[in-house]
């Protein structure tokens, strides 16, 4: 088994003062496969992937990547490995072409091999017409294009991409993903980090959530999504007022705390027994009276997941260590729904 | 976590990571080449630069060969050139200033990354750092060969022989690589170009100001002049000075300034890896 697997990690653990940015980190990744970690602003995955790129020493614990020791043979590791940092690490004072020669000769190729290869990435990457002009005129695209250009320089085995479509635009972020995939599907063992839930739903083969630099779940996208229940109600109520009523049914029909977006008016709670109950929760909100916008049965998203999983922990500690872009702590959803039943109340 | 993730078969187009030897010192050469080879290759593209580059030491030989020369010639004994003795000066003190550009250049690719980058890579580690300090002993040469042809312009007329020159040469080269090297240093330890801006300034404003650069260290108040007349960048200029123009006489200050730069490189070369280790593996 050990031999299958590309990425390994024992018990990582990793202080800076008094911040643990690590505290007992286990990670396998299968050759070949894409494995995404998931966790909002300061989780802990960048010190991971510091510590798996040979970048940062763990305090304890041990790493084997591509079978070798991170911390016994780091130059044998980074003969094996390719990293995109978070940020474009390109040298903003040479070209797009000159940065790719010059890491392929880093990566000990011959000129002529570098040459070559580089215009191949420039190509795939789509930075052909762009090669001869200095990174610095580069849009923040074309930069992260090619920051991940090169770290391919020479094909490694394992790729770490920290956030590698942040900052992007959709356009930019689904050639990214096209990217990702392509390389995935050609046998290259991935390790992607992101804060985004349908990036890792979609590249991931399998997705560990950390925070507070710990893991709290993993598995497929399919069995985290099952984690938090089956199907969900989705509702939107015409009228503010309406909203306590809808979450009020909704949580007697599911048996489980709803979620609830005031200013959206929108109420979310598991369904058990998905289509079968649906009828019922018609009737529900018919007999109510309450206006509906919306009403749809859908499947779990990752933002569920998310939410469920990492929510009271940003809530507890309220350091700012909250949810990524797209995914609200819980605590503040939570706070508001409280505030709006204030609210229907007094009045 | 044990994956139980079905493993992607192999495919024919699997990626074959080039073989790994063992670094060598002709790894450390070639990659330092390399580093060196990209940190020039942006001077032609940058006109601020250049501009810096030029009009900088052409400014401070003016102003000092005109500010300065007037006041200082009654000290000096009769038939020395006050604006011979004053632009060796501003010489050996431009090659010194020059060499902030190493921390600052070094600072920077810490802020944005790029060390990441290259600790990432196979590369020899002390490449980083000596590419960057062959680098800056080019640029260094360039702009101090335009102080010099300022000061010719303005009325320096040395009278040093092949000889003499070539000494000069070389322990300038010699100055420039060994307060690089402490500018590594200085620039690996701290966050920010304005840091080591400030904290470069901090080194060395002291050691060219109280020195013989500027004026005869016999104007200088006691302790001050205790201090001036014995410290290396003192040992230097009097070693520029005399084997260009004569005065004054050299003697073996020459050596001992050289011996000076290479205790220097001997501190500071491992300190500046060990910071740079240190620094990218925190
Ligand atoms: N060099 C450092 N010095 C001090 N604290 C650090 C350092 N690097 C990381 N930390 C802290 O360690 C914790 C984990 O940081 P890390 O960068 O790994 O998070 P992350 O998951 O990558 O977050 P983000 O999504 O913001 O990039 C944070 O609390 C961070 O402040
Ligand atoms: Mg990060």
């Amino acid at each position: 088994m050990a031999r299958s697997q590309a990425i390994v990690a024992e018990g990582l653990t990793k202080s800076f003062g008094k911040t643990r940015a690590l505290a007992g980190v286990d990670l396998s990744v299968a050759e070949g496969t894409v494995l995404g970690l998931l966790g909002p602003n300061g989780a802990g995955k960048t010190t991971t992937v510091r510590i798996l790129t040979t970048l940062l020493k763990p305090d304890a614990g041990r790493a084997l990547v591509a079978g070798i020791d991170v911390a016994k043979h780091p130059d044998r590791v980074r003969a094996r490995i390719g990293l995109t940092g978070q940020y474009a690490a390109v040298d903003e004072n040479l070209t797009g072409r000159e940065n790719l020669i010059l890491f392929g000769r880093l990566y000990r190729l011959a000129k002529r091999d570098a040459v070559r290869r580089a215009e191949e990435l420039l190509t795939q990457f789509d930075l052909a017409d762009a090669a001869s002009r200095v990174v610095k005129t580069y849009s923040g695209g074309m930069r992260r294009r090619l920051d991940l250009a090169a770290s391919l320089v020479v094909s490694p085995p394992v790729l770490f991409l920290d956030e590698p479509t942040t900052g992007l635009d959709p356009r930019g972020r689904l050639g990214m993903w096209e990217t990702i995939e392509g390389l995935a599907g050609s046998g290259t063992t991935v390790l992607l980090t992101t804060q985004y839930l349908e990036e890792a739903d979609r590249l991931a083969d399998r997705i560990v959530v950390i925070d507070h630099g710990a893991i709290i779940a993993e598995g497929t996208a399919e069995e985290l999504k099952a984690r938090v229940g089956g199907e969900r109600l989705d509702v939107v109520v015409a009228q503010h007022d309406d909203v306590p009523t809808a979450r009020r049914i909704l949580e007697a029909l599911g048996g489980a705390e709803a979620q609830v977006d005031v200013a959206e008016r929108r109420v979310t709670a598991p369904l058990p027994g998905g289509a079968k109950r649906l009828a019922a929760a018609v009737r529900e909100f018919d007999s109510s009276g309450v206006e509906l916008v919306d009403f749809v049965l859908r499947r779990p998203t990752l933002d569920d997941v998310f939410l469920s999983l990492t929510g009271h922990a940003a809530d507890v500690t309220g350091n700012g260590n909250g949810g990524g872009n797209d995914a609200p702590p819980n605590g503040k959803v939570k706070a508001e729904a409280d505030l709006a039943l204030a609210g229907t109340k007094e009045r | 976590m044990s994956s139980h993730t079905a493993e992607i078969s192999p495919t024919l187009t699997r990626p074959t990571p080039p073989t790994v030897r063992a670094n060598g010192l002709s790894d450390v050469v070639s990659d330092s080449l390399l580093i060196a080879w990209r940190s020039l290759k942006k001077i032609p593209r940058s006109p601020d630069w250049l501009i810096a580059a030029t009009v900088q030491p052409i400014m401070f030989t003016l102003l000092f060969r005109y500010i300065f020369a007037g006041a200082i010639q009654s000290s000096l004994p009769v038939g020395v050139s006050a604006v011979n003795y004053l632009i060796a000066g501003i010489v050996a003190q431009s090659v010194v200033f020059n060499t902030m550009a190493t921390g600052i250049g070094l600072t920077e690719d810490l802020q944005k990354g790029l060390m990441d980058r290259f600790r990432a890579l196979p590369m020899t580690r002390s490449s980083v750092i000596v590419g960057r300090v062959l680098a800056d002993v080019v640029l260094n040469a360039f702009v101090t060969m335009i102080g010099i042809l300022a000061g010719l312009a303005a009325g320096f007329r040395p009278n040093g022989g092949a000889a003499e020159w070539s000494m000069t040469i070389a322990l300038l080269v010699l100055t420039s690589l060994a307060f690089s090297w402490m500018m590594a240093f200085t620039g690996l330890s701290l966050k920010t170009v304005e840091a080591v801006n400030s904290v470069g300034f901090l080194w060395v404003f002291p050691l060219t100001f109280v020195s013989s650069a500027f004026v005869p260290t016999s104007t200088l108040p006691g302790w001050l002049r205790v201090f001036a007349e014995n410290q290396p960048f003192t040992l230097l200029v009097n070693a520029v000075r005399g084997w260009l123009t004569g005065y004054p006489e050299v003697g073996n200050q020459g050596w001992l300034a050289a011996i000076w730069m290479v205790g220097v490189m001997v501190v500071f070369i491992p300190l500046s890896v060990w910071q740079y280790q240190r620094r990218t593996t925190r």
